[in-house]
């Protein structure tokens, strides 16, 4: 696949790194020729230097010929410039970063006017994914499939968990609800486990399964499901306000606290229903004074790495039950993981992670099928849905006589609305969802085969 | 520095090279030579410790600045040895370190020789002798990457260190792509000039060696005489032509097949490079017109060595040393300058000496007026501060260590034109130098230490200097 990227910035490294690591081949423009030599240096891609809204630019980078075009500069505008000049110029899809509010309410104009085919919004991404694990909070991450009737959760087993020591048949035969442990992350390793695979404490659980059935899987093993009812937010920006909204809907009591006093106006104006205070968010006074002993949730938001990683360590010691990390350079992040109460979110993984996404199923909406894909365990596994639209060696037999990739792992299957977890005896038909959870990446959904 | 890494990709390239050894082979078999042997022994030595350092692929893969410039100057330096032992083992050169310049002279396109008569030497050794031109003309590494297609992504830092100039500009998005297309276009122009070169009457044998000597800009004759043996004007001009081709940058003619003919007129390196080329070639016309009396034979002997020698290929047709002092000044001035970027020539490149004038230029109107704000340009773009200063720090190098290798040649106590021309002609990898050196002459009448030099000297010059000096340098070989 070709693939053009406009802007070297976080997200556009992470863009070229991702598409690089793909076998795409990637033309990165961006307008300083520092950018253009590391990226150079570190991958196998070739950049032009130049402004992504030069017509002289676009050519030389052979935007006519790119499948995917993708604009992810700073700024909204040239996004959109130049995500409309590609697009004129031949490119077959095209994104663009768009973080402005005002903009991103007209997401549905701008798309069919402009003929833009996917607008991302790094911070609305980021807002929601922190609103879903906040729902999920004894899970570090959470994710959808089937139009969110399949979830797929990332589950840390404590030391004092009843899953330790287990292996994962006794799980299955012990607590006879249907969920599948479908990856875990041990130290360093990922293991697709079969039913042997003896479950230690510190292990990473990927457990993928129906709502209801998880809920009740997770009260079963001891892990209490408690709901949020209040959430703190530290620092107020853009993932604030869009996650503020989101959690206000769903009736959490929010509070924001943002030391800018302007900006703590705005959000006061579009944020009736919150509460926002203007003080300093790394002070424990203002913490302690704010309610940090009482609140449910803390999402750490400011703009520095550092500081977020800090107050939530914090938080942690005033016992609060379930921490968020807004993290930007994922370097230091396993810092923390060694425990349930926390997780991270990476912006720009987010935002990539939706593109790769985007692209995956635009390359197989001409053969096949992915219809969604998660990269989890950090980017090392891949979940990914797909309908099954044909007949195949897949539908012809039951799962225990078909030889699979032993790397692959059918995590679960939706047939009529209905989820359940495959065994041996499970046939796959047509018009099945099926959602399988792989460490090397698939296109279709023949390539599950050995 | 991750030692696993060089020598698994060292051991790629030395069985590569051993691949490229059967061509001589089947040669010297075909033509009933019986020193098959001087093949077999290099082949077998190169695959077998090929094979075994890079059997398997080391799990940390991190390749970065240091350990590309350390594979790349270690894979030269061994392919050398390696490419030596044919001549060593056949007898054609008794003397090892005789082989090893002679073969470095090959790989680095320099053609610097100290053989005095090569007409007797064996015709499979002869092809050799200028496959390694073809080859080193390109890059070895290139050639290895062409061949077993490399995955890795970081073989950037591998690919700058061997391609000549200040930037390395990438044609395609993958390295596989641009290399394959870089390619095609050697292969084309080399068979081209072989046609042309058949249909003046040269021998096949022939066409084919010469056309390897002026893709890479080498510049091994087969004859005692050169260029000068065939004594054709047809052939001088194809030649010349054909020299002139590959000194410029390939990518021009990429972006000649893609139709993009406004950035070939916009590009600055082709105009100086051409200005350049006329102006010389006029220059020395008029300045040895006595010698030739006709216009038309003094501008055939001008225009082939100038071509000749501003590609630093090395062919002659005339006697050069014969010629009046302006024009061998001249001449030795354009060993300097060289090709262009992105070519099979040596030198310091027509786009550094383009940067360096101009920026000479500002350093003399800022003296005038030290308020004003200049930026140097090329191609139309301000070129970028510290790409001035890389240039001008390369040639501060440049300088020094041509200065350094003058000093120790000149213990053999040679007449002055020799000494100094001798370092500039390997150093810049043209072959020929002034008076004892001259085109009739040859390297063999200097000391064994001096050859070692020269030889370092050709490799400095080929690699464009840092790796083979980072290669000595006692830090790089920590293992932080």
């Amino acid at each position: 696949m070709n693939v053009v990227i406009v802007g070297g910035g976080k997200i556009g490294r992470k863009l070229v790194e991702d598409f690089n690591n793909e076998g795409s081949n990637v033309i990165l423009i961006d307008i300083k020729p520092s950018v253009c030599e590391q990226v150079e240096e570190s991958y196998d891609v070739r950049c032009v230097n130049g402004n992504g809204t030069s017509l002289e630019t676009l050519n030389d980078a052979e935007v006519r010929r790119a499948d995917l075009f993708i604009a992810v500069t700073e700024n909204d505008e040239n996004n959109a410039l130049s995500a409309v000049m590609a697009k004129k110029l031949g490119a077959e899809r095209c994104v663009a970063r768009v973080r402005n509010r005002i903009y991103f309410k007209q997401l549905d104009f701008m798309r069919s006017a402009l003929g833009i085919d996917l607008i991302v919004n790094p911070e609305y991404a980021t807002a929601s994914e922190i609103s879903r694990i906040l729902r999920f909070p004894a899970a570090m991450n959470t994710e959808t499939f089937a139009k969110g009737r399949i979830e797929l959760i990332e589950f840390n087993v404590g030391e004092d968990n009843a899953l330790c020591g287990k292996a994962i048949y006794e799980i299955y035969k012990k607590y006879k609800i249907k969920v599948l442990i479908c990856a875990v992350q041990r130290e360093n390793d990922v293991y697709i486990p079969n039913g042997d695979f003896v479950i230690k404490a510190g292990d990473k659980l990927h457990i993928t399964a129906s709502h209801s059935d998880l809920s009740q899987f997770m009260r079963e093993i001891g892990v209490i499901q408690k709901k949020l009812k209040s959430v703190i937010l530290i620092g107020g920006g853009r993932i604030s306000f869009y996650l503020a909204r989101l959690l206000l809907e769903s009736g959490m009591q929010v509070k924001i606290i943002e030391s800018n006093m302007e900006r703590c106006q705005e959000l006061a104006e579009y944020l009736p229903k919150a509460d926002v205070v203007c003080g300093d968010g790394t002070d424990r006074n203002v913490l302690s004074e704010e309610g940090i002993d009482r609140v449910d949730a803390l999402v750490a938001l400011t703009g520095i790495d550092e500081e977020n990683m800090i107050i939530s360590m914090y938080a942690k010691t005033r016992n609060v039950d379930k921490i968020v990390t807004k993290v930007n350079r994922i370097s230091f992040s396993d810092l923390m993981e060694n425990s349930g109460v926390y997780s991270i979110v990476t912006p720009k993984n987010i935002t990539a992670d939706m593109i790769i996404r985007y692209a995956r199923a635009m390359n197989s909406a001409k053969d096949t099928e992915i219809v969604t894909l998660y990269r989890i365990v950090d980017n090392r596994a891949e979940a990914m849905e797909f309908i099954v639209n044909k007949e195949s060696e897949l539908t012809a037999k039951p799962l225990s006589q078909i030889k699979i990739d032993k790397n692959i792992l059918i995590a679960a299957i939706m047939r009529n609305n209905k989820v359940f977890v495959p065994d041996g005896n499970s046939q796959i038909a047509v018009g099945d969802t099926v959602v399988a959870v792989t460490t090397k990446p698939l296109t279709t959904l023949s390539d599950i085969l050995a | 520095m991750n030692l696993r890494m060089i020598a698994y990709s060292v051991g790629r390239i030395l069985t590569v090279i051993a691949a490229t050894m059967l061509l001589p082979l089947f040669l010297s078999v075909y033509y009933k030579e019986g020193i098959a042997i001087a093949y077999l022994v290099p082949i077998i030595i190169s695959v077998v410790i090929g094979t075994i350092v890079s059997l398997k692929a080391p799990k940390d893969k991190g390749l970065y600045v240091r350990e590309g410039m350390v594979i790349v100057a270690l894979g030269w330096i061994l392919i050398s040895l390696a490419g030596a032992l044919p001549f060593y083992i056949s007898g054609a050169i008794p003397n090892f370190i005789d082989c090893f310049f002679e073969t470095v002279s090959g790989f680095t396109t320099t053609g610097s020789t100290i053989l005095a008569d090569v007409e007797t030497m064996n015709r499979s050794l002869l092809f050799w002798r200028s496959f390694t031109h073809w080859l080193g003309g390109m890059g070895v590494l290139v050639f290895t990457m062409a061949i077993l297609s490399a995955k890795d992504t970081r073989t950037t830092y591998m690919m700058r260190a061997e391609m000549p100039g200040p930037v390395v500009g990438k044609l395609a998005s993958k390295w596989q792509f641009s290399i394959r297309i870089l390619y095609m276009i050697y292969i084309t122009l080399t068979a081209l000039e072989t046609i042309f070169l058949l249909i003046g009457g040269m021998p096949l044998f022939d066409s084919i060696v010469h056309a390897f000597g002026t893709a890479g800009t080498g510049g091994f004759g087969i004859k005692n005489t050169s260029i000068g043996y065939y004594d054709s004007a047809y052939i001088d001009y194809v030649i010349a032509i054909f020299m002139m081709m590959f000194g410029v940058n390939f990518n021009i003619y990429y972006l000649f097949i893609i139709r993009k003919f406004s950035q070939v007129r916009g590009n600055d390196e082709i105009k100086w490079y051409l200005g350049v080329i006329a102006a010389a070639t006029v220059i020395i016309m008029l300045n040895i017109l006595p010698i030739y009396h006709t216009v038309a034979n003094a501008l055939r002997y001008s225009f082939f060595q100038v071509s000749s020698i501003v590609t630093t290929t090395g062919y002659s047709t005339a006697d050069f040393v014969q010629w009046p002092m302006l024009s061998q000044i001249i001449l030795t001035l354009l060993m300097l300058m060289g090709g262009c970027a992105g070519s099979t020539g040596g030198g310091i490149k027509v786009i550094r000496v383009v940067i360096l004038l101009k920026t000479a230029y500002h350093a003399i109107r800022k003296a005038a007026s030290p308020r004003s704000v200049l930026s140097v340009k090329t191609d139309g773009k301000s070129v970028e501060d510290t790409v001035v200063h890389g240039v001008l720090a390369y040639f501060v190098v440049y300088m020094l260590f041509m200065g350094i290798s003058i000093l120790i040649v000149s213990l053999d106590n040679m007449d002055f034109a020799t000494t100094v021309t001798s370092v500039i002609s390997v150093t810049n990898n043209i072959g020929p130098g002034l008076s004892v050196v001259g085109p009739m002459g040859n390297y063999s009448g200097f000391s064994a230490l001096s050859k070692i030099v020269m030889s370092i000297d050709m490799l400095a010059g080929r690699l464009e200097l840092y790796p083979i000096l980072l290669l000595f340098s006692p830090r790089i070989w920590k293992r932080n």
